[in-house]
């Protein structure tokens, strides 16, 4: 079986479309970002998150009114949904608040939630899982997790630029931070609480990403080699159909796993495997539209790139650079 | 050649049938009750608190307050070796929590004055203000060093108290910017009591009451006209079983503290009702029984972090022994762990709680295992549609990729946690892409003419470096994400990371052997399905 044989489209006369495209779903999900907010989950909002199981299923709304009227301090901000699965009759319960720090306050709240549900008048009801966390935590995490981003789209950039050049590591870096805003704008658009797996899933879609992206790098680079009197566009287009079979193959397999979590894999995993699943897309679309666009800007004066030259081969390198001289004279 | 190939299947079996033993063959046997071997049980696969349940607490150490009490003691201790070498001064007060200062020198009496605070310059430095006043900062660097202290000795506090509550496979470790301790006890349901007793300071004392009982803190200070001299504190007492509080005003000094502890341990009174007994060392022994004998028919109350435990009034001289009478069963196990396991240096707060019953671990499990079944059976089915029999060869590769994944988590310890089934179904996924990128490159050799094992070759040669540089830079992300991570994301971290590792030898080792294996007979194969 075979898809996409021998295919020849000009992936590059699509370059400028692409890049308005996706300028247009990141300025979408800044602009939704600012006006709805992006919901922070509760390691990074701070707060108690209360799972109750009932006897029988109540409505949402029942809960609700039980919290509002046994706690009232929780405010509007209160979130009730149900959770998992139904026939667990399970009901999530979130509050902003934390109660008091220190010593063993900081269960306060979660008590105060476990009487309003007693006095709610909802039947049996037993807490099965808490998760109480301070405000401080959250700051703390948003450091950590920005400072892992940058540093490993750093070493991301030192190795490709080590194993390539670097025109192709800045343009596998650059697709792989396009690739973290259009995921962050698709979980604001769809309201994904941006919790701890989300950032693990974010920071995953960074390694994976550029996977792709080095697949057909190492494809250009030995169209190159190969190659000497084609025009870089040509050969990065060329590299492109050769390659294009196994990047939709690749990111189909890992889409399937990705989509097994997302159905199946419960409550908890499910914006973990949405960031995955959107990661992985604009990963593999980033890598044909973004990537190689950026070497051929990259590269547009010079025509040739230095990575054509077997690397520690002194006279190709030469033989680039009195091209060049050529070319300008 | 063949002798080459027969040393790669052995390689190949032995790897198996290793990880097979340690990752796999204990989840079985513990689903279907086969018998399982001692030192395989110790090693087999450990599950995190999301899926085990139990209870997740962090804790901030606040620094500071060791920090201070190390100035108040230097303090109290230069104020002391100023009146015994006879150099009178107006004042030692403590400013903040690293500094202290002396008022009112003599310019006659510097000298001495120097020499008594000889001292405490090897943790303080000195600055002289106007009037003969100095000012003692605690060193920059030894501050640091406090502060690193008081967190490691909390946490080797916490570790004994944990230990002492009997509870299987706790984790105690330093996380974040170092002043935290993350705790994690399985199988723990009963949260407040874990916290009370890991965070109570565990501070004894035990001192003569001067004053009291009183009913309220009010009544108590009224007692002194509403000025409680210096040496003496109110203090409340432990909530009777009426709900109500008492109040005691005692002396600050104490005769022994926890310090001069020997051992505690659960005992009985005469009335065969619960007893905390401890003794005492033999130095403070002979203190204590001076101290009792100056005291007799005096009210005795033994303090337990500013709370008054109980009191009794010395009958007699007291040397080595003592006991806290009138607790709970509870309340009795709970002291004699803190007491025994001594007092916190830094008093700590609960930043991080997290309870996770053992269904809502089980329901994670459940929903994982599916999640993996599905995503195994999509990946496998596409596997074998688009690549036909050489689709069966990377299916077995997978296969023994996850083998030797689970089996190598095993091995090292890693914790499985809920984003680590997160990272072992991606890790099927993402794991073909090897194989698929191999076979599409032999695809590519083969439609340029070239013989099947030629192409077979040229595709697994090929490809390698390409294999090597994804997965480093995976790796890189996934080294990063360690980092950052802390319990749960850990265990996705660990996941990807092996998983990438027993990838790349699966996909290019173990396939490769298997494509040799079909080939082996026949020196001219003709067609390759794939």
């Amino acid at each position: 079986m075979h898809i996409f044989h021998n295919t020849t489209f000009d992936f590059l006369k699509w370059r400028w479309h692409a890049i308005i495209l996706s300028w247009v779903v990141i300025i979408a999900g800044i602009v939704i970002g600012m006006t709805k907010g992006v919901p922070l989950g509760l390691e990074f909002a701070g707060g108690t998150q209360v799972i109750a199981q009932f006897d029988k299923t109540p409505s949402i709304e029942m809960v609700r009114q039980a919290i509002d009227r046994g706690y009232p301090a929780g405010g509007e901000n209160v979130i009730v949904q149900s959770y998992g699965d139904p026939a667990q009759r399970q009901v999530m319960i979130r509050v902003p608040q934390v109660g008091g720090e220190g010593g063993t306050a900081l269960s306060a709240t979660r008590n105060a939630v476990d009487k309003a549900l007693r006095a709610g008048n909802l039947g049996n009801v037993s807490i099965v899982g808490t998760e109480i966390v301070s405000p401080t935590v959250g700051r703390d995490l948003s450091q950590k997790g920005l400072s892992a981003f940058v540093l490993s789209l750093i070493g991301i950039l030192a190795y490709i630029a080590f194993r390539f050049e670097f025109s192709f590591a800045a343009g596998a870096v650059i697709a792989t931070i396009h690739d973290i805003f259009v995921t962050f704008a698709f979980l604001a658009f769809f309201q994904y609480d941006l919790t701890l797996n989300v950032i693990a899933a974010l920071l995953t879609v960074t390694g994976y990403s550029t996977n792709d992206t080095i697949v057909i790098f190492d494809r250009v680079r030995e169209n190159l080699r190969s190659m000497r009197s084609k025009s870089l566009n040509d050969v990065v287009n060329l590299s492109l159909n050769q390659t294009l079979g196994r990047t939709v193959i690749t990111a189909g397999t890992a889409l399937l796993s990705a989509i097994a979590l997302f159905l199946f894999g419960g409550e908890v995993l499910r914006g973990f495997a949405f960031t995955m699943i959107v990661g992985i897309v604009t990963g593999t679309y980033s890598s044909v539209f973004v990537a190689a666009a950026i070497v051929t800007f990259w590269n547009r004066k010079t025509r040739r790139i230095a990575a054509a030259a077997p690397s520690g081969d002194a006279a190709a390198g030469q033989r680039g650079r009195k091209q060049k001289r050529a070319k300008a004279s | 050649m063949l002798k080459n190939l027969s040393w790669r299947i052995l390689t190949t079996i032995v790897v198996l049938v290793i990880f097979g033993l340690v990752g796999v063959y204990p989840l079985v046997a513990t689903f279907y009750g086969l018998p399982m071997p001692e030192w395989l049980a110790q090693k087999q696969l450990k599950l995190g608190l999301d899926l085990k349940g139990g209870v997740h607490l962090v804790l901030r150490v606040i620094t500071d307050t060791a920090l201070k009490a190390e100035t108040e003691a230097q303090s109290e201790r230069t104020r002391e070796a100023l009146a015994s070498a006879g150099v009178n001064v107006t004042g030692v007060t403590v400013v903040n929590d690293v500094q202290f200062r002396v008022d009112g020198v003599q310019p006659t009496q510097s000298q001495a004055f120097l020499s008594a605070v000889a001292d405490a310059e090897g943790t303080f430095d000195r600055s002289s203000g106007t009037g003969g006043s100095y000012t003692f900062t605690m060193k920059p660097n030894l501050q640091k060093q406090f502060r690193d202290e008081s967190v490691r000795q909390a946490r080797t506090t916490i570790e004994r108290r944990v230990n002492e509550l009997g509870v299987s496979e706790p984790s105690i470790a330093q996380q974040g910017n170092g002043d935290q301790i993350l705790v994690q006890l399985p199988g723990v349901t009963d949260v407040d009591r874990a916290k009370g007793i890991i965070s109570s300071t565990g501070l004894l004392k035990l001192t003569i009451v001067e004053q009291g009982p009183f009913s309220t803190r009010e009544q108590a200070l009224q007692a002194f006209n509403n000025n409680v001299p210096p040496d003496i504190e109110i203090l409340p007492g432990r909530q009777e079983s009426g709900g109500a509080t008492v109040y005691y005003a005692v002396k600050k000094a104490a005769a022994v503290t926890g310090r001069d502890l020997r051992s505690a341990q659960e005992g009985i009174d005469e009335y065969n009702r619960p007893a905390v007994r401890f003794t005492l060392k033999q130095d403070a022994a002979q203190r204590f029984g001076n101290f009792t004998q100056s005291n007799i028919g005096r009210p005795l109350a033994i303090v337990l972090d500013d709370r008054v435990m109980s009191v009794a009034t010395i009958q007699g001289r007291i040397t080595d022994s003592g006991q806290i009478t009138g607790v709970s069963r509870q309340e009795m196990q709970d002291t004699v762990i803190t007491l025994k396991s001594g007092a916190l240096p830094a008093s700590m707060e609960y930043i991080q709680e997290q309870t996770i019953g053992p269904s809502l671990g089980a329901d994670a499990i459940r929903a994982g295992v599916l999640a993996s079944i599905v995503g195994l059976f999509l990946v496998v089915a596409f596997m074998l549609v688009y690549y036909k029999l050489s689709g069966v060869n990377a299916v077995v590769a997978l296969i023994f990729n996850l083998v030797i994944l689970l089996g190598l988590m095993a091995y090292i310890g890693a914790v499985m946690t809920l984003p680590g089934i997160a990272g072992f179904v991606l890790t099927m996924g993402i794991g073909v892409d090897s194989n698929v990128l191999i076979f599409e490159r032999i695809k590519e050799e083969l439609e340029h003419g070239r013989p099947v094992r030629i192409a077979l070759n040229a595709g697994f040669s090929r490809v390698f470096l390409t294999l090597l540089d994804t997965h480093i830079s995976a790796a890189i992300a996934a080294l990063f994400l360690l980092q950052f991570g802390t319990g749960p994301i850990r265990g996705f971290a660990y996941t990807l990371l092996i998983g990438l590792g027993s990838n790349l030898f699966t996909s290019t080792f173990v396939s490769r052997t298997l494509f040799e294996m079909v080939l082996g007979r026949k020196q001219q194969a003709a067609t390759l399905s794939i």
